[in-house]
């Protein structure tokens, strides 16, 4: 196990300090920090400390990274944050260690995680059922059609994610 | 319709072509005896509907209708879902339109038994795709078919859902509308990717030379704030005469009907004219696919 500040490449001064216990959001894409936390409703009611690092500088450029004391994700969560931050990764931190370290995986399907965009499709309606997504990467963009009109989101994801 | 393989959709055609004789009355048959083919139209219809159910009948078949919305339990806020988990238990097969895009699709998962879409809204619209395909198979040649559709490739889905299927059949395509009502550049790019010539033009005078099929659409006039401009753009399309004049003899003009004034009624007695057969050879198409869904045929 590698040391938790070790592992996130920070520059020696440390903006950000070493989590005890967590998660560590890493490599988010650059601007989207906001979004991670929005997608995890944070800090809403939590009271735990929350850190946010947004344009950090790393090896592949400006990246952002959260990182969230005495909290994991939930794998619906993890569903909504590949699809707007596909190359971040998930560490989970335990005694200052990364007890384990993985990239978000873009599911192939999400159920109930983002609203259709088309108003008039049958999920936008009355009917007792919930939007459902084929997801899929094009040109480095992640899409997602609709299996009931077909209709592709592609651009501002974030803006179409259901709210619980 | 972008689903269907090639051999599916091959497989109806020639399925249709072997039920043509019984949709003339040349021959009858029983096949669908015993069978009951529900109806469910929420949204005004008079050829789809007509031909589902004369297809039916034909087959020997019975069809049972919902009848109008309003004097319908829909009318007292019941949803989709509950409509279709009730029929699906009277019928052996439903039909479906519905003005939400999707609709047949949801309603297939709460059916036990086959569900047809017959249009939903502005999504799709497969059983005119097959009819579409089978005229031209009949009328002309489906494989390597030269074919300009003129009209509204915008907006239009089934002009898109066609253009998919003719994908298969290493179609030459033109198209032909305003620059306002081009077809989207994804569906371009895509149709591209799977091996088909596309092109596209603002000019009937110039498409019509080439093509064997000249597929003709309507224009809507809600597309346009302004009616001059409607105007301005429908009469550049219209197919008259004088235009004919230019074309192959063997050209062959489809419409899915109806129509307003884009095509001029002098061509109607004309061998081109090829919208009314059109239209009927949805009988044939639609018995091919009850008999395939409820096992008359194989």
């Amino acid at each position: 196990m590698s040391s938790e500040h070790m592992d996130f490449e920070l520059e020696p001064g440390l903006r950000v300090r070493p989590i005890e216990n967590g998660t560590v959001i890493d490599h988010i894409n650059a601007g989207q920090a906001l979004n991670v936390l929005h997608i995890l409703k944070l800090p809403g009611q939590f009271e735990s400390v929350v850190s946010v690092l947004i344009n950090s500088p790393s090896k592949y450029g400006k990246k952002d990274v959260v990182k969230i004391e005495n909290r994991e994700l939930k794998v619906k969560e993890l569903d909504k944050i590949s699809l707007i931050a596909p190359s971040a990764t998930i560490n989970i931190i335990r005694d200052f260690k990364v007890l384990k370290k993985n990239r978000v995986k873009i599911p192939e399907y999400v159920e109930g995680v983002v609203q259709c965009v088309n108003p008039n499709c049958i999920s936008n309606s009355s009917e007792p059922i919930t939007s459902k997504f084929h997801v899929y990467e094009e040109d480095n963009t992640i899409n997602l059609r609709c299996i009931y009109c077909e209709r592709i989101i592609s651009e501002n994801i974030v803006d179409h994610l259901l709210r619980e | 319709m972008k689903d269907f393989s090639k051999e599916m959709i091959s497989h109806i055609l020639e399925t249709a072509e072997k039920l043509e004789p019984i949709a003339v009355r040349k021959e009858r048959s029983d096949m669908l005896a015993g069978k009951v083919l529900a109806v469910l139209f929420f949204e005004p219809s008079t050829r789809t509907r007509m031909s589902f159910e004369t297809a039916m009948l034909r087959l020997g078949g019975e069809v049972l209708s919902m009848g109008s919305v309003d004097a319908s339990s829909i009318a007292k806020g019941e949803t989709l879902a509950d409509s279709i988990r009730v029929v699906q238990s009277y019928a052996d097969t439903i039909v479906l339109r519905h003005p939400k895009e999707g609709a047949a699709r949801m309603a297939s998962e709460f059916s036990q038994v086959p569900v047809i879409n017959a249009g939903d809204g502005a999504g799709h619209h497969p059983t005119q795709t097959l009819l579409d395909l089978y005229t031209i198979k009949r009328e002309s040649e489906l494989e390597g078919v030269k074919i300009a559709l003129a009209g509204d490739m915008k907006y239009g889905r089934t002009v898109h859902s066609l253009c998919y299927a003719l994908a298969h059949y290493g179609a030459d395509i033109t198209l032909v509308s305003p620059d306002e009502l081009r077809m989207p550049y994804e569906i371009i790019k895509d149709l591209e990717a799977r091996g088909m010539k596309v092109r596209q033009t603002d000019s009937i005078d110039e498409a019509i030379t080439e093509v064997d099929v000249l597929y003709v659409t309507r224009i809507q006039k809600e597309r346009f704030p302004d009616p001059a401009e409607y105007l301005r753009v429908a009469s550049g399309l219209q197919i008259t005469p004088e235009l004919l004049s230019n074309a192959k003899k063997h050209l062959k003009i489809m419409h899915p009907l109806p129509r307003v004034d884009e095509i001029d009624p002098l061509i109607d007695d004309t061998p081109h004219a090829c919208y009314f057969k059109q239209a009927f050879y949805g009988v044939p198409v639609r018995m091919a696919l009850l008999a395939l869904v409820m096992g008359g045929m194989e």
